[in-house]
C-alpha cells in the first residue's frame, strides 16, 4: 500500500519515511518513497546500527496488523461491487436473449404468457415523468426557500425536520396514504394521476436534498455581485443562482426520476394494474407499470414458470433504465465538479 | 428600494415558504390518513390484542387481528440484515475514506451508490429466482424463501446507505488528527482504529440506525423472499411475514373501510411508527455529535 493512497492527506509521499526516521532517531536524510512493510530486521543492521528502535518484531506485527485490516477492508468493497456486478450480470445472461424489437413494442398477448411490454414502458415513463413534473417545481422552490430566504430560523428547522422524516417513510406507507387520499379521498380512483402524485410526494426530499447541494456549491461571490448591481433578491435567484446550479439540479430530477421508476410498493394500490386492455387516454386511466409487472408475473402470474424469460426481459429493461439514469446523473455530477475545480 | 419592488419580494418570499412547508404538510396527512383510517380498528380490537395476539385471520368469522409474529418477524428480518450489512458498510467506508487511491475512489462511490438505485423489486426478484434455489440446495432447507435470505437481500439494500453516511462521517474527520497520529509514530491501522474512527464513531451510529430504517420498511423483497408464513420464527430459515408485506399482500383484496382494511392501516401505523423512530433515533446521535464537537 503506497502513501500517496491516503486520500485525504496530500503531503503524503513521506509519511511512513517521517515515522520511520521518528521512531530510529535519526536525522531525516533521503527517504524510501514506497516502504510497504517495514523491515526492521533489515534496518537494524544496515541503517540505524545502534538499534535506537527496540522493539523490531513489535513493529512488524503492527505492520502485519494494518496489512491484514487493510485487505479485510479491501475485501468488503470487493464484496458490494461484486454484488453490484453479480447482479447486473445474471441479469443480462438470462435477459438479454428475451430482449427484441418485437418485446419491446408489443403488448402482452395469450393471457401475459407471450408479447411484449410495451404498455409497461410506456406506464413507467408516463409514471416518472408526470411525477417528476410534480415534484421538480414543488423540490426546487422549497429548496430555495430553505437555502435562500429561511436559513436557520425556525420554521426552516421543522421543514428540514419534515423532509428528513418524509425520505424515511416506507415505501409501502406511502402506498396506503395514496390509497387512501388520492384514490379514495380526492375520487381520483386508481389512475395515472394517483400514481404519479404519490410518486411526486416519495421523490420530493431527494429532490429538495440535491438541490440543496447544488445551490450551496454556488458561491455567495456570485451572489453579492448581483446584489450589488442592484437586482433584488428575487431576481438575483432568477437570472444568477438558479442557471449556476442547473447541473445540480438536473442530476437531481434524474435521481428522482430514476427512483420512481423503480418503485413498486407505492404504486401497487394507486396507479398500476398488472392489465388493462385500453391504452392509456388520460389522466385518469389506470397504468401499466415495469416494476409491478414483474412482481405480478413473478408471484401470481398465470404460469411462473412458462413466463421466466418475460420476467428476466422486464427486469433487464428496468434495470438498464435505472442504472443508465443513475450513470448520467453521476457522469453529470463528476463532470461537474470537474469543471468547478478548474 | 422602490416600494412595489418591495412588496413584490415579500410576496415571492411568501409564496416559497408556503411551498416549502408542503413537504410538512404532506408528512402531516400522511400520519392523518393513517390514523384516520386505521384508529377505529380500536374500538373493536384492543392495542394488547392487536400487537401481542398471535393469530392473524383476518377474512375468518369472528376475525382475528394479532400482529405479534409479524413484529417478531419484522424485528428479525431487519436484526440478521443489519448483522450483515453494518460490518459491510462500515468497513466499505472506511476503505473508501482511509485506505483507496483518490483515483479508484472516484470509480468505487458511484458504483456503491448505484447498488441503492437498484429497484426494490428487482433485488427480490433475484432473491426469489437466485438466492433462494441456491440456499436451498446447500443447506438443504425445505424452502429457500425464509428469514435467512429475505435478511440477505435486504443487506444488500441497506449496505449503499450505510456506506454513503458513514462515509460522510469518516470524511468530515480532520485531516489535521491523522497528521498528528501519524506523526506520533502510529501505523495507518492504529490510525483508523484509535483516532479516525472514534471521531466518527457517531456518524456511523446514524448510519446504522437509517440502514435498520431501510431494512425495515423495504417491502418488495421481504414479499417476494421471506416466504409469508405467519408464524413466530423458531430458527434462522423459516419462513416469515413481515410486516410490510402483509400490506402488500392484502391491501388490494380488503373491502373498502371494512374491518380487515382498517387492520392493514393500522399495521401501517406501526410500521410508520417504527421508522419514524429510527429516523429520530438517528437524528438525535448526529445532533448530539455536532452539539458536543464544536
Amino acid at each position: 500500500m503506497n502513501a500517496s493512497s491516503f486520500p485525504c492527506f496530500p503531503a503524503t509521499p513521506h509519511q511512513d519515511g517521517v515515522a520511520s526516521a521518528a521512531a530510529a532517531g535519526t536525522q531525516p536524510g533521503p527517504v524510501p518513497q514506497d516502504i510497504t512493510y517495514f523491515d526492521a530486521t533489515s534496518l537494524r543492521e544496515t541503517e540505524v546500527g545502534t538499534g535506537a528502535y527496540l522493539m523490531p518484531d513489535r513493529m512488524r506485527i503492527r505492520r502485519i496488523r494494518e496489512y491484514l485490516l487493510f485487505t479485510l477492508l479491501r475485501l468488503a468493497a470487493f464484496i458490494n461491487i461484486f454484488a453490484l456486478f453479480g447482479v447486473c450480470a445474471f441479469l443480462v445472461w438470462n435477459g438479454l436473449s428475451a430482449l427484441s424489437w418485437d418485446f419491446l413494442t408489443e403488448a402482452p398477448r395469450n393471457s401475459m404468457t407471450e408479447g411484449g411490454i410495451f404498455p409497461c414502458i410506456v406506464g413507467t415513463t408516463l409514471l416518472g415523468l408526470g411525477s417528476l413534473g410534480v415534484s421538480l417545481p414543488l423540490g426546487v422552490a422549497s429548496a430555495v426557500y430553505l437555502h435562500e430566504y429561511a436559513g436557520a430560523s425556525r420554521f426552516a428547522r421543522s421543514i428540514r425536520l419534515g423532509v428528513n422524516n418524509l425520505a424515511g417513510v416506507p415505501s409501502i406507507v406511502f402506498g396506503l396514504f395514496g390509497m387512501s387520499f388520492f384514490v379514495i379521498a380526492c375520487g381520483f380512483g386508481i389512475s395515472l394521476l394517483s400514481g404519479l402524485l404519490t410518486l411526486a410526494v416519495l421523490t420530493l426530499p431527494v429532490i429538495i436534498g440535491t438541490t440543496e447541494e447544488a445551490l450551496r456549491q454556488v458561491p455567495v461571490a456570485m451572489r453579492e455581485a448581483s446584489l450589488a448591481l442592484g437586482a433584488t433578491q428575487s431576481r438575483t435567484i432568477v437570472r444568477v443562482v438558479l442557471p449556476a446550479a442547473l447541473p445540480g439540479i438536473l442530476t437531481g430530477g434524474i435521481l428522482g426520476l430514476a427512483r420512481a421508476a423503480g418503485e413498486t410498493a407505492a404504486i401497487m394500490f394507486t396507479g398500476a394494474v398488472f392489465f388493462s386492455r385500453k391504452e392509456v387516454d388520460s389522466l385518469f386511466s389506470p397504468v401499466m407499470a415495469l416494476s409491478n409487472h414483474i412482481y405480478v408475473l413473478a408471484t401470481s402470474g398465470t404460469d411462473i414458470d412458462k413466463t421466466r424469460p418475460l420476467q428476466y426481459g422486464t427486469a433487464l429493461v428496468l434495470v438498464l433504465l435505472v442504472l443508465g439514469m443513475n450513470l448520467a446523473a453521476v457522469i453529470l455530477r463528476d463532470r461537474l465538479q470537474q469543471v468547478r475545480r478548474r | 428600494m422602490p416600494v412595489a419592488s418591495l412588496r413584490r419580494e415579500t410576496t415571492v418570499r411568501r409564496i416559497l415558504a408556503v411551498v416549502a412547508g408542503c413537504s410538512l404538510l404532506f408528512l402531516g396527512m400522511i400520519m392523518l390518513f393513517l390514523f384516520i383510517e386505521g384508529l377505529p380498528l380500536f374500538s373493536t380490537v384492543s392495542v394488547s390484542d392487536f400487537l401481542l395476539s398471535m393469530n392473524w385471520y383476518p377474512t375468518a368469522e369472528p376475525p382475528e387481528f394479532g400482529i405479534f409474529p409479524m413484529l417478531v418477524a419484522s424485528c428479525a428480518v431487519t436484526l440478521t440484515a443489519s448483522a450483515f450489512a453494518v460490518p459491510l458498510g462500515v468497513m466499505t467506508a472506511v476503505w473508501l475514506t482511509e485506505v483507496a487511491r483518490p483515483g479508484v475512489r472516484r470509480v468505487c462511490k458511484p458504483l456503491i451508490e448505484m447498488t441503492a438505485a437498484l429497484p426494490s423489486v428487482v433485488i427480490g426478484f433475484f432473491g426469489m429466482v437466485v438466492a433462494a434455489p441456491l440456499l436451498q440446495d446447500i443447506l438443504d432447507l425445505d424452502s429457500g424463501l425464509n428469514l435467512f435470505t429475505a435478511s440477505l437481500m435486504l443487506a444488500f439494500m441497506s449496505v449503499p446507505t450505510i456506506c454513503s453516511v458513514a462515509e460522510d462521517a469518516l470524511f468530515a474527520v480532520p485531516a489535521s488528527l491523522r497528521a498528528a497520529s501519524l506523526a506520533l509514530g502510529a501505523t495507518r491501522r492504529e490510525t483508523t482504529v484509535r483516532v479516525v474512527i472514534p471521531a466518527a464513531f457517531s456518524g456511523i451510529g446514524t448510519a446504522c440506525m437509517l440502514g435498520m430504517s431501510r431494512s425495515i420498511g423495504e417491502t418488495m423483497v421481504v414479499l417476494m423472499t421471506a416466504g409469508g408464513a405467519g408464524i413466530l420464527p423458531r430458527s434462522l430459515f423459516d419462513p416469515v411475514r413481515p410486516i410490510p408485506s402483509v400490506i402488500a399482500a392484502e391491501t388490494a383484496e380488503a373491502s373498502f373501510r371494512g374491518e380487515h382494511y382498517r387492520a392493514l392501516f393500522a399495521v401501517g401505523i406501526v410500521l410508520f411508527l417504527f421508522t419514524l423512530a429510527f429516523n429520530i433515533a438517528a437524528r438525535h446521535i448526529s445532533e448530539k455529535n455536532s452539539g458536543g464537537k464544536r
